[in-house]
């Protein structure tokens, strides 16, 4: 299976290439050519850093060019800001624009006396029919890195709880994101890295 | 819920896991790379590679074992020993770790952990610091100094002010060790480490002078430590992470577990 892994520079890909790759993936890197991304079978979409880096994405024409896979059905992992690209916008960096492909924005974790960044191992609430998501059973851990998050909404697939509920992944139709880094997850990010290397696809969202 | 984090950590000489044992005789550790797949299945949270040769010949080595340790490593894994620039990092990171931790070298010259946060993201960027109470103060804790060269020499700055700054600048993690408990496995600097931690927002790993569950215990607890460092415990089976961890959780730790 092929994978398209966008860089946008924010980053290292280092880990998530291997994860990949040691799934079996045939992965492929690019940071602007389009070509690649229209003829992706799947495409990953990392990051990690400021949400002020997607701007990248804009400015070469993926972002274009991935609203148009996903709309084909190509399906799409984003992975910690490459998730909460998929969302209309982050406080973090209010004049730039996400995707939008889901309505909510992103905000910091409020003040509370815990510590902002979320850095750690924190356990998964999945959500039934999760296929991202299969097979990870309640209680398993992954690996967090991050200070802005993304709201609980029905196309929440897992919740995890610091300072308060917040989406962990997300998924509708072709389109998947977690919070969370997979490639880091040790075996259960293998899993679920492997759920959507497998998943077959059931046309656009 | 957030679990405390254990982190595995290998020194490494000439390509070669050297420290951390107590059995003097037998000083070769084995290889990182398998040293590393072991901690990681047997519930390490994290692996520290801490390369202590640092010299400039060394690093195509330090490169080279980098490469073979991530190779089949899926839990975060950071490198340190000999990171100068930002250029330094870089190759570390293209070589497969997912953060560098920076000590010497970003007391020399601060910028660099802006310039490494800049380039990786602040969680890639850890900063080290090697301290020690000033038993001449009123507050040998508020006035704890920052050493280097291993310990040897003062970097003639505070920690906590030192810890705050590694923050303002983008570092993603502090890494405290305590030259005055290292080795001695009388438990950790509870007080400093608890100082450091409520001077930041950012998490605190405890190191120096795990030598008991209790230890591990304390540190998460009066030390709030958001993880916590160990090298010699693990090796040789002395204990493994995940027995370490079942008893922690035993002790109302939250812990990953299984794992």
């Amino acid at each position: 299976m092929r994978v398209t892994v966008i860089d946008y520079k924010a980053g290292n890909l280092t880990s998530v290439l291997k994860a990949l790759r040691h799934l079996g993936a045939e992965a492929e890197v690019t940071d602007s050519d389009l070509a690649l991304v229209e003829n992706a079978e799947r495409i990953v979409l990392p990051g990690v850093g400021h949400f002020q880096a997607t701007e990248r994405l804009d400015a070469t024409g993926l972002t274009v060019a991935i609203r148009a896979a996903i709309g084909r059905g190509v399906p799409f992992l984003g992975i910690c800001v490459g998730m909460q690209w998929l969302y209309a916008g982050s406080s973090e960096a209010p004049n730039q624009a996400g995707l939008a492909h889901f309505a909510d924005g992103c905000t910091r974790f409020p003040q509370s006396g815990e510590k902002v960044p979320h850095v750690g191992w924190n356990s998964l609430e999945v959500r039934p029919g999760s296929r991202l998501l299969a097979g990870v059973e309640p209680g398993e851990f992954v690996y967090f890195t991050h200070s802005y998050k993304a709201p609980v909404t029905a196309d929440t697939a897992a919740v995890a709880d610091y300072i308060e509920p917040f989406a962990a992944a997300v998924e509708r139709a072709n389109v998947m994101g977690v919070q969370f880094h997979p490639e880091k997850s040790g075996e259960t990010g293998l899993k679920i890295l492997g759920n959507f290397l497998a998943w077959e696809g059931q046309g656009p969202a | 819920m957030i679990t405390k984090r254990i982190i595995a950590c290998l020194d490494v000489h000439a390509g070669r896991v050297v420290k951390g044992v107590q059995f003097v005789d037998i000083v070769d550790a084995g290889d990182p790379a398998a040293l590393a797949a072991r901690h990681a299945r047997e519930g390490a949270d994290e692996i520290v590679l801490l390369d202590i040769t640092a010299t400039h010949e060394g690093r195509a080595t330090l490169l080279d074992t980098v490469r073979r340790t991530a190779r089949e490593l899926f839990v975060p894994f950071c490198v340190g020993g000999g990171i100068r620039s930002a250029d330094d990092a870089a190759q570390v990171f293209e070589a497969g770790a997912d953060k560098v931790s920076v000590n010497s070298a970003a007391l020399a010259d601060p910028a660099l952990i802006d310039a490494i946060g800049r380039s990786f993201g602040a969680q890639a960027v850890v900063v080290a610091i090697d301290a020690r109470r000033d038993p001449h103060t009123a507050d040998p804790v508020r006035d704890a100094q920052v050493f280097v060269q291993g310990g040897r020499k003062p970097a003639g700055r505070r920690v906590v002010e030192w810890a705050r700054e590694a923050e303002a600048r983008g570092a993603g993690e502090i890494l405290l060790t305590s030259m005055d408990s290292d080795g001695m496995r009388t438990g950790f600097d509870y007080e400093l480490t608890a100082a450091v931690s409520e001077a930041v927002s950012i998490p605190v790993i405890a190191s120096g002078g795990a030598g008991t569950v209790d230890h591990f215990v304390d540190v998460f607890g009066r030390g709030k430590a958001d993880a916590a460092l160990a090298a010699s415990i693990f090796h040789f089976g002395v204990s493994s992470a995940r027995s370490l961890k079942e008893e922690l959780e035993r002790a109302g730790v939250s812990v990953r577990l299984p794992c």
